[in-house]
């Protein structure tokens, strides 16, 4: 489902260049649970969001679903991140202007689903991470266990195949973090792919593969 | 993303920012209510400036003699020729003076106008009460009198003045008529006037040459040929002198001062539409600044699928949004402006639907206008970078 082959991604600051990936290549099937792991600053975000459809390599290929997207418009782009990817960031990433139930519309909205029927998915979806009873609070109401929660509510509002999980317990305690974890296992075990990018072996040992990244060049695949 | 919906984004966004959106609002709310104002103001006045024209008398050429030589003068006979030709409805030859009137103690220096029958319907000033000027008063040489209206006011005050004896120049006139109110116009003011039979004037002025003549065309769309045979009349009587006399003609002289007026309106409007401008880049201004403030947000709704129409939208329809308000906010003030200067300061104002809707519609796109870069700059935003920064 996801083929990216000797990628690399080169960012441009100022006079400086630097090379945050140097030729990364990773298969993900259909309905894998990847963990890719490695210290802070060793790339794994970038190579987020080049899988995640933000950002495109620098030089390398990359086939989402068996097509070449390196060329691909931005409006392309942006429909496979609406219709395909679901994701979770460390720091939440909701609207704070807009209540729970409307950030879980949101890439519904984007998607041009009208509004009773995207109302009821939100809510649904609110119900199944416990939040039914919050849905008029704003994210600076909540706390961060339940904003998070929030998060995966609107990562699964588009059904995505793909859930790009960034660092999802780096600000959570132990207990929010758990009940992150075990909620993408649920979702995998229902059959939707995860990548989950953190620095923590104990949070990695989640996933049935790990991928250990480290400055910008892939070290090692272990099947868990 | 649904038109409903971004609406309403655009609402929230301005009312979590509620001081800093109605400053921005202010400039636009001061240009449109400026552009009502100042242009009602123009058009009210343009109103009377017309009306006062029209109200000289309509199809009319009016001709003043200077003369040539000993020849400074029209006499009766010319202008029964005159009355002969075609287009032409009536004649109005008038003798004019400057004489004194009294009234038991009252005295006062008025003007004197020796007219026939034909001058109320050509000038259109009529009696408002009392009798008009005859043809029998001119054939005997009655020695009657139309009062002008402040004329009345000054020696009669409030008492009726028909059937008096008042003195012009020490001889005694009787008071048939009093003339309706007319206001200044540019001919002078026609309410400081008395009437009284051409003839008698005559005699009385010593001078029987008729230097003023008012003609009246028998429609507007001929005023012109009417015109040019007056002038070629007037050529040959003075042996091409074109110096020697002056035609003036009403329909031109409205057309003059609609063209003035016009220009006034047009420059006043301007002016005020500048000021709408500078309030569009207000808006512009601190769309720039949401923009910055709200590259996180971008970033968000880029990740999650908005594409660049969707953010450009977002951003238009709020400096849209933005504008309208204010726009609709002056409108409401222009009109409310309007009718406060109509009543404290008695200047006539006009505001005309077609101007309500230029002025607001302008206003919104002065803040389309202005928020297409900030918009824009929004939509080319790279999600990556959006959502980096803090
Ligand atoms: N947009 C960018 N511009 C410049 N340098 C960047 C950018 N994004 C990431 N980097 C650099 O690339 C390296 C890898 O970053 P990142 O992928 O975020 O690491 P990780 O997520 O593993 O902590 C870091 O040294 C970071 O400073
Ligand atoms: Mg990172």
């Amino acid at each position: 489902m996801i083929k990216i082959v000797d990628v690399t991604k080169t960012y441009n600051t100022g006079k400086v260049k630097f090379q945050a990936l140097k030729g990364v290549s990773l298969d993900i099937e259909k309905g894998e649970f990847v963990a890719i792991i490695g210290p802070s600053g060793s790339g794994k975000s970038t190579l987020m969001n080049i899988i995640g459809c933000l950002d495109l390599p620098t030089t390398g290929k990359y086939y989402f679903e068996d097509k070449e997207i390196n060329n691909y418009r931005e409006n392309q782009l942006a429909d496979i991140r609406n219709k395909k990817i679901g994701f979770i960031f460390q720091k939440f990433n909701l609207l704070s202007n807009l209540n729970t139930l409307e950030n879980v519309e949101l890439p519904l909205i984007y998607r041009g689903m009208d509004e009773k029927q995207r109302k009821e998915k939100a809510l649904k979806l609110l119900q199944n991470v416990g939040l039914s009873n919050h849905l008029n609070h704003t994210p600076s109401e909540l706390s961060g266990g339940q904003q998070q929660r929030v998060a995966i509510a609107r990562a699964l509002a588009g059904e995505p195949q793909i859930i790009l999980a960034d660092e999802p317990t780096g600000n959570l305690d132990t207990k929010s973090g758990k009940e992150v974890l075990s909620i993408l296992k649920e979702l995998n075990r229902k059959g939707t792919t995860i990548i989950l990018i953190t620095h923590d072996m104990e949070v990695a040992e989640s996933a049935k593969r790990i991928v250990t990244i480290r400055d910008g060049l892939i070290l090692e695949e272990r099947v868990v | 993303m649904d038109f409903k919906m971004a609406i309403k984004v655009a609402l929230k966004n301005i009312r979590t920012n509620k001081m800093r959106t109605f400053l921005t609002m202010l400039g636009i709310i001061i240009g449109v209510s400026a552009v009502i104002i100042l242009v009602s103001v123009a058009q009210g006045t343009t109103e009377n400036i017309t009306k006062r024209i029209e109200s000289l008398g309509t199809n009319l050429l009016s001709i003043s003699i200077r003369g040539r030589g000993t020849e400074d003068s029209i006499s009766m006979e010319e202008i029964e020729k005159l009355k002969n030709k075609k287009g032409i409805d009536s004649v109005a030859p008038v003798v004019n003076g400057n004489v004194t009137v009294k009234y038991e103690t009252e005295t006062m220096d008025v003007t004197l106008e020796g007219v026939d029958q034909n001058y109320s319907n050509v000038r259109n000033h009529h009696s408002e009460y009392g009798r008009a000027i005859n043809p029998i008063d001119v054939e005997y040489r009655q020695k009657i009198v139309l009062l002008g209206s402040e004329v009345k006011n000054e020696l009669f005050g409030d008492a009726n003045p028909i059937g008096e004896k008042i003195q012009i120049n020490g001889n005694d006139f009787k008071v048939v008529g009093v003339l309706e109110e007319k206001g200044s116009s540019l001919g002078g003011n026609n309410d400081e006037k008395i009437l009284i039979p051409i003839s008698t004037a005559q005699r009385f002025l010593r001078t029987t040459g008729i230097r003023n003549i008012y003609i009246q065309a028998t429609s507007a769309d001929i005023v012109e040929d009417v015109q040019v045979e007056v002038e070629n009349f007037l050529l040959k009587k003075f042996n091409n002198d074109e110096d020697a006399y002056r035609v003036f003609n009403q329909a031109e002289m409205l057309s003059t001062m609609g063209e003035v007026t016009n220009n006034m309106t047009m420059m006043l409007g301007g002016i005020a539409a500048i000021s709408l401008l500078v309030g569009g880049i207000g808006i512009m201004n601190i769309m720039l600044v949401s923009v910055t403030e709200r590259t996180r947000e971008i970033g968000i709704r880029k990740a999650i699928g908005a594409k660049r129409k969707d953010i450009l939208i977002q951003f238009l329809l709020e400096s849209a949004v933005i504008s309208g308000l204010g726009g609709l906010i002056g409108v409401l003030l222009g009109i409310g402006g309007s009718d406060l200067i109509t009543r404290f300061f008695s200047l006539n104002t006009k505001i005309s639907p077609f101007i309500l809707i230029i002025s607001y519609s302008f206003s919104i796109i002065v803040g389309m206008f202005f928020g297409i870069y900030p918009a824009s700059k929004a939509s080319k935003l790279k999600p990556v970078d959006a959502l980096r920064f803090e």
